[in-house]
C-alpha cells in the first residue's frame, strides 16, 4: 500500500493509521540491515534529490544511505553548490529539479513553510527533512519508532520533551506523531523556550523538570544552541545545566527510555552519563533512522509502483 | 455636459438623504438633489438598483512613487482607489526619497494632477523616517501635507515622539503612529501564538504594538497633540483607546478591512500574501477590533494599501514583503461582511471611510448636497464578482482575498465631477478623458 499523499511534509497532517504504516514498513526494511549484502533494488532507476539548504551532516548522510540502500539514483545539492548563492528563487531550483526528472525531493531548509512551497510547485513526491521550527516528520517518525521498538507500543505512555521547544521542529513534530499514536506528551524548560499557546497543540507544559519527570516513561532531549543565551533567552550555560540538565540524578530509573535527536552537548543538556547508560537509545536512533527514510523513500515513490514488492 | 444620475438610493446621512432621488452635476459641482429632475440635454445615467454615496476617502495608503515604481505609481494606485469607490486618498511618506521635503511633496501633488483621483501627501515624522532627528514639518505643512507619520516605522525614541508631537500642534497636524515596539516584534512574520506555534514562524506579540500605543497616549495627553493610531491590531489596543478618550484625549485609530475579516489562522499555508505588518491577530483580537468600531472607540477604516511585486510575494514565508494589495476589495469585503449581515450600516460606514478620515485631515468633504464638489462612489449590491489577481488595477496583485466571491461592487467612482471609474457594463474601465 503506498502513502495516501504525494509528499510527506509533516505530521499534523497524516493519520495514526498512516504513521503505522510507516513504522512497520520500517521494521521490514530495518530487516535488510541484517543481510550479508544490505541493499535491494527496488528503487532502480529512480531519481531521489537531497536539497539541504542548510548544514545537516546526519540527516542528510542518513537520506543519502537510504536511497541507496533501495538502489535509487541520488543527487545532493547543498545551497554553497547551488544557484541560491546567485540568487535564484526556489521557485526555479524546483523547476530545474522537475526537469531533471527528480522522483523524490528531499528538502532541508531554514525557513518555515519552505517544503510545502516547493510540494505546491512540483510534481516530485516532495519529503520534508526540515524545515525552519515548523517540521521534521522523518525525526519524528524515527524517534515513534525506535519508541515502539524498545517500549513494544506507544499508546499510553508518557512522553517528556525538554529543551529548546520554540525553536524546535523536532519537538513539534513529535507532539503531532506522538498524540496520534496515544502517547501524553509533556514538553520542559525554561518559560522563554516555550512557545505561546503550546498547550493548545493537546500537551503538557512544565517549568520544572521535577515535576515533568515524575511517572515518564521516555525522554527526549533537545540540543540547546548556545547563541539562544546570546539572545537572552537564558542567562547562563551553567544556570541551564542546574535547572533543566538531565543527569543521573534525575533519571534513576533504568526503564525511562532516553532519547536525543543529535548532536548533544555532552555535559550541558544531557550528562554523558545518561547519554551512554543503559537506558539511551541515541545510537540506535540513528540506525532506525536510515530504515524509517527508507520506507518512506519506497511508500512516496511506491504511489506509482503499486505492484513492486519491497523484496 | 451636465450629468443627471436617476433613480439612486442616495445615502449621506450629514446631509440627511437616505432613499430614491436624482442627482444633477453640472461641471464638478452638485447643482440639484430632488425626487425627480428632468433636464434636457444632459448625459443621463440610471441607476435605478444602485447605491449613490459621498466619495470615498482612504487616509492610509502606500503610492510607492518615487521610488519603487515597480511596485506602484501614484497613476496606478489611483486606479486602484477609483475601482474601490474611493475618490481621495492619503499617501504614506515611506518613498524613496522619504517624503520628508517640501520637494517631495511637490513631486507626488504634480503626479497626482494627472491621477484619476483626489491625493493628499502626508509627510513624515522624521528625516528619512529614521526616527532620529524631526523633519522640516512646518514646510511640509506649507507644502500641503495634512498628517505627518512614519508608517512603516515606528519612532521608537520616545524623547523624539514627545517633540514632534509638541511641533505638530502648532501646525494642526495629526501624528500618525505606527505602533510597534522593534525590539518586542524582533524578527516576527506573524502573530505570536497557537499558530506561529504550530507553524515554527517567528511571532509578533500583541504587546509590541500594545505597549507603543500605550506611551503613544501618554505623550499625546502630555503634549495635547492629536494623535491617530494607524492600523490598529490588537483588542487591548482597543481598551487602552477606549480609557484614553473616557479621559477625553483627542486621540483617533483606524483599522483596516483585513484585520476585521482575518486571522493569524490564515497564515495556515504559508501564503505570503497573508503577510502583514500588523499580522493577522487572533480572533478575539478580530472581534475585538468590530466591537471597537462599533462603539466608536476606532473612527476609521482604511486599507493600509501596501502593493508590492510578484517577486515581493514569491516563495517562502520569511523572505516575502509585508503587505496586502487593499484598495480594490476594501468596500465589497465591508459591504458582504458587514452591511449586508446588519452588522453595521451604509451610515456608520460613511462616517468609517468618509467623514471620519476627513475630520483627521481637517479637508472639507461636502458630502452630497447642492454646491458641493462632486465626489461620489456608485454600489450596486446585487453584483457578485471573484476577487482575480490579474483584473486588478494595481500593480500590486498581493491580496489574500483572490478568488473570494463577493457580494457587491463599486459601478461608478466620480471625481470632480468626472467620470474616472466605469463598471456599469462589466468593463471596468478608468477613464481619463471626460
Amino acid at each position: 500500500m503506498p502513502l495516501k499523499r504525494k509528499d510527506l511534509l509533516g505530521l499534523y497532517i497524516i493519520s495514526g493509521a498512516e504513521i503505522k504504516e510507516i513504522l512497520d514498513t520500517s521494521e521490514a526494511m530495518k530487516e535488510i540491515f541484517t543481510r550479508s549484502v544490505k541493499k535491494i533494488p527496488t528503487l532502480r532507476g529512480k531519481t531521489i534529490v537531497n536539497l539541504f539548504f542548510e548544514p545537516s551532516t546526519r540527516t542528510k548522510s542518513s537520506f543519502d544511505l537510504a536511497a541507496k540502500r533501495l538502489s535509487a539514483d541520488v543527487m545532493s545539492i547543498s545551497k554553497s553548490t547551488s544557484s541560491v548563492m546567485k540568487g535564484e528563487t526556489l521557485l526555479d531550483t524546483a523547476k530545474t529539479l522537475e526537469v531533471m526528472g527528480a522522483d523524490v525531493v528531499v528538502i532541508r531548509h531554514s525557513i518555515p513553510g519552505a517544503a510545502e512551497f516547493l510540494a505546491n510547485n512540483i510534481r516530485a513526491s516532495v519529503l520534508n527533512a526540515g524545515d525552519g521550527a515548523h517540521a521534521h516528520p522523518t525525526q519524528a517518525l524515527l524517534d515513534l519508532y525506535t519508541i515502539r521498538e524498545k517500549k513494544g507500543k506507544i499508546k499510553g505512555l508518557k512522553v517528556l520533551i525538554i529543551g529548546d521547544i520554540a525553536h524546535s521542529r523536532v519537538a513539534r513534530s513529535n507532539i503531532w506523531g506522538l498524540l496520534k499514536m496515544g502517547a501524553e506528551v509533556r514538553v520542559a524548560g525554561p518559560a522563554t523556550l516555550l512557545p505561546l499557546e503550546i498547550e493548545k497543540m493537546g500537551v503538557k507544559r512544565y517549568t520544572d523538570l521535577d515535576k515533568a519527570l515524575e511517572g515518564i516513561d521516555v525522554i527526549n532531549i533537545l540540543r540547546i544552541q548556545l547563541e539562544r543565551q546570546a539572545r537572552g533567552l537564558f542567562p547562563s550555560i551553567n544556570e541551564y545545566r542546574h535547572f533543566y540538565g538531565i543527569n543521573q540524578e534525575r533519571i534513576n530509573n533504568d526503564d525511562i527510555l532516553v532519547m536525543h535527536p543529535g548532536p548533544m552537548n555532552r555535559g550541558v543538556e544531557i550528562e554523558s552519563a545518561v547519554a551512554d547508560g543503559n537506558s539511551s537509545v541515541i545510537t540506535e536512533q540513528v540506525t532506525n533512522g536510515v530504515a524509517v527514510r527508507m520506507a518512506l523513500l519506497y511508500l512516496l515513490v511506491g504511489r506509482n509502483n503499486e505492484d513492486e514488492k519491497i523484496v | 455636459m451636465k450629468k443627471l444620475f436617476k433613480n439612486a438610493f442616495i445615502i449621506d446621512p450629514s446631509n440627511d438623504l437616505a432613499g430614491k432621488y436624482d442627482l444633477l452635476l453640472d461641471a464638478d459641482k452638485i447643482v440639484a438633489i430632488k425626487k425627480e429632475i428632468n433636464q434636457e440635454g444632459c448625459m443621463i445615467i440610471d441607476l435605478k438598483g444602485k447605491i449613490l454615496l459621498p466619495g470615498l476617502i482612504d487616509m492610509h495608503t502606500h503610492l510607492r512613487e518615487p521610488g519603487f515604481e515597480e511596485k506602484e505609481t501614484i497613476k496606478t494606485g489611483c486606479e486602484a482607489a477609483a475601482a474601490g469607490g474611493f475618490t481621495t486618498i492619503a499617501c504614506m511618506p515611506n518613498t524613496n526619497p522619504v517624503a520628508d521635503n517640501q520637494a517631495t511633496i511637490e513631486y507626488i501633488k504634480a503626479r497626482a494632477k494627472e491621477a484619476v483621483v483626489n491625493v493628499i501627501p502626508i509627510g513624515s515624522i522624521t528625516k528619512g523616517s529614521s526616527g532620529k532627528e524631526l523633519a522640516e514639518i512646518g514646510f511640509l505643512s506649507e507644502a500641503g501635507v495634512k498628517a505627518i507619520s512614519d508608517d512603516g516605522n515606528p519612532v521608537m525614541n520616545s524623547e523624539i515622539m514627545r517633540r514632534a508631537m509638541e511641533y505638530a500642534s502648532s501646525f494642526s497636524l495629526p501624528v500618525i503612529s505606527h505602533c510597534e515596539d522593534k525590539n518586542l516584534a524582533g524578527d516576527g512574520v506573524m502573530h505570536e501564538g497557537y499558530y506561529s506555534t504550530i507553524l515554527g514562524l517567528k511571532g509578533i506579540p500583541a504587546a509590541a504594538e500594545e505597549v507603543m500605543i500605550a506611551r503613544d497616549i501618554i505623550l499625546a495627553e502630555m503634549t495635547g497633540a492629536h494623535l491617530h493610531i494607524a492600523h490598529l491590531s490588537t483588542a487591548r489596543g482597543v481598551e487602552l483607546l477606549r480609557d484614553a478618550k473616557k479621559r477625553g484625549l483627542k486621540i483617533t485609530a483606524e483599522v483596516t478591512p483585513h484585520h476585521l475579516l482575518l486571522t493569524d489562522q490564515k497564515v495556515k499555508g504559508y501564503n505570503p500574501d497573508t503577510k502583514v505588518n500588523p499580522p493577522l491577530r487572533s480572533d478575539r483580537d478580530r472581534k475585538a477590533l468590530c466591537k471597537g468600531l462599533k462603539d466608536g472607540i476606532i473612527n476609521v477604516i482604511a486599507t493600509d494599501h501596501a502593493p508590492h511585486t510578484y517577486e515581493d510575494k514569491l516563495g517562502e514565508y520569511d523572505l516575502a514583503s509585508f503587505g496586502i494589495s487593499g484598495l480594490e476589495t476594501a468596500l465589497s469585503l465591508l459591504y458582504d461582511n458587514f452591511i449586508d449581515k446588519n452588522v453595521f450600516t451604509w451610515e456608520e460606514l460613511l462616517d468609517f471611510m468618509a467623514y471620519g478620515p476627513a475630520e483627521i485631515l481637517g479637508i472639507k468633504h461636502g458630502g452630497l448636497k447642492k454646491g458641493s464638489t462632486a465626489d461620489i462612489t456608485v454600489f450596486d449590491p446585487d453584483i457578485s464578482w471573484k476577487v482575480s489577481k490579474e483584473k486588478m488595477k494595481s500593480r500590486g496583485k498581493n491580496t489574500p482575498f483572490a478568488n473570494n466571491v463577493l457580494q457587491g461592487r463599486v459601478v461608478l467612482t466620480v471625481v470632480k465631477g468626472n467620470i474616472v471609474y466605469n463598471n456599469m457594463n462589466g468593463e471596468a474601465r478608468i477613464l481619463y478623458d471626460n
